[in-house]
Formats: structure tokens, sequence, C-alpha cells
């Protein structure tokens, strides 16, 4: 497991690379709990490097979701593919959650939402 | 028929090991890629169980898998503390670990990805998983 990020205004930008599963989502978590910074609201987890995620990785998401409604912000994926999105409709994830094509999408779709609630 | 068996321990950096040897053990019957995708996911979930749900100060996973022409199985097997109400713990969502982030997706993902899978445990002597595909 490999991670990268960088903040876009109120959002942290996540890449994701490897296997997202048990083990791996501790390190996920740690990561974030460390770099976050208290102006953020929005995460943004690209996940087209990611090779396998199962259910630990659902929970993980939306584990991060749940913290980030309490600010009222949100969580949106970019790239769920494969078995991943089998996992993403089979949990209902898709209903809170949403999947963008390319990362530029879901930065405009979470300022639009930004727009609306401030 | 060609059988393979691994015993390891119960700890979250197994898990990937876990995965790639059951697909490594299977790669020369040429499976289809969504086949060995479905499997490894099934086995990961199975075998996260055992590492999660089974022990409190660490144990034993052991996984056991027979190929007979093109009938896959796998056996994901602990001696952990086991599962009390089986129909309870394989339904949709249900965990008994919420606050720790698990979505109780488990038992669902393994009955979705593999053609057959069965479930026995007993109270503080294990459970056992046994799954079965066939490869395509
Ligand atoms: N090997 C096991 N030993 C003891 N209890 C288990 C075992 N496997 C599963 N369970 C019990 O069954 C429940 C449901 O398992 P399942 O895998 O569906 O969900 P989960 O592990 O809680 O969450 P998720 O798999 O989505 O991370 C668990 O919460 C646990 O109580
Ligand atoms: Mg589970």
């Amino acid at each position: 497991m490999k991670i990268d990020s960088i903040i876009s205004g109120n959002t942290f930008v996540i890449h994701l690379f490897g296997d997202v599963d048990h083990y791996s989502t501790e390190f996920i978590k740690k990561y974030i709990y460390d770099n976050i910074i208290p102006d953020i609201k929005n995460i943004v987890f690209n996940l087209e490097g990611v090779e396998f995620m199962d259910s630990s990785g659902i929970g993980m998401v939306l584990g991060r979701y749940k913290e980030m409604s309490e600010k009222m912000g949100t969580v949106a994926l970019v790239g769920v593919k494969g078995n991943m999105e089998r996992i993403y409709t089979l949990s209902g994830l898709y209903r809170i959650i949403k999947n963008y094509t390319t990362i530029d999408e879901a930065l405009k779709s979470i300022k639009l939402r930004d727009g609306v609630y401030e | 028929m060609n059988k393979m068996e691994i015993k390891f321990d119960a700890l979250s950096q197994n898990e990937a090991f876990a995965r790639l040897a059951v697909s490594g053990f299977l790669l020369y019957k040429n499976p289809g890629i969504n086949d060995m995708e479905d499997i490894k996911m099934a086995v990961s979930e199975a075998v996260t169980n055992s590492i999660i749900h089974a022990y409190k100060d660490g144990g034993t996973v052991r996984i056991y898998c027979e190929i007979h022409e093109n009938e896959f199985m796998v056996t994901v097997e602990d001696y952990g503390k086991g599962i009390e109400d089986i129909a309870l713990a394989r339904r949709p969502l249900y965990t008994s670990k919420p606050h720790e982030e698990r979505s109780g997706m488990g038992f669902t993902i393994m009955e979705t990805f593999m053609d057959s899978i069965s479930v026995s445990s007993e109270k503080d002597k294990g459970t056992k998983i046994i799954m079965y595909k066939e490869l395509k």
C-alpha cells in the first residue's frame, strides 16, 4: 500500500495504490489522522491505482464519511471498478458515497455542494 | 486431484499472503481473471474474519484447498471463539463490531462471489468456512 495526497481548498484528495484490506486500512486511517488539518471537511479517495479492495475498505470509507458528515462535509470516490464496484453496490455504499470518473469531476461536485450548504 | 494446505499466525499482515498463496496455487489451471479475483475476495473475507473475530491473544489460521477437474474448494479454519448464532452472523450488514468500522458485509461477499459456502462453528472450538467455485 502506497499513499499520496494533496489538499485542494477544504478537500483532502488521497491517492491509494495497491491493496486495500484490513491490514492496509489501519495505515490509511493513521495517514489521514496524521495529515488532516482542521479546515478539511471533505475527502476524495482516488482508487484508480487500487488493485484489490474488500469489506475492510468499505468500512474505512464509511468511517471517514461519518467523520466528514459531522463537519457537514462529504466523501467522494474516483475510479471504482471491477470487483470493487460489485462490493460498492452490494453494500449499498453507492447510495451515500458517489463515484466519479475523474478527480476534477469529484471536486466540482463537492464545490457545488459547498455552495449549497454555505 | 491436487491439494494444498497452509497454516499461519492470525495477524493482519498475513492477509495479503493468504490471498496470494491461494491464487498462486490456482494459477496452473489458467483460471479466468474474474474467477481469480472472486476467489481472492472470498478468501480475504474469511481470513480477515478469523484474524479479527476469532482470537483475543493470537492464534492460527489454516487454509486447505482442493482442485478436482474444474471444481475448486477452499476451507478457511480457525480455533478461536466460534460463532454463536450463524444465521445472524450471515445476515447482510450484521456486525458485532460496528464501533471498529466493520460493515458486516463479509459473509454476504463470500456468498456472492463463490458458488456455495458452508459455515460450521462451535463455541470456543473455532469456525470453519468451506467454499466452492467452478473454474471457467
Ligand atoms: N471466524 C470467526 N470467529 C468468530 N466470529 C466470527 C468469525 N467470522 C465471523 N464472525 C462473526 O460474524 C459477524 C459477521 O461477519 P462478517 O464478515 O459478515 O462481518 P464483519 O466481519 O463484522 O464486517 P466486515 O466483514 O464487513 O468487515 C462478525 O461481526 C462476527 O461477530
Ligand atoms: Mg468480516
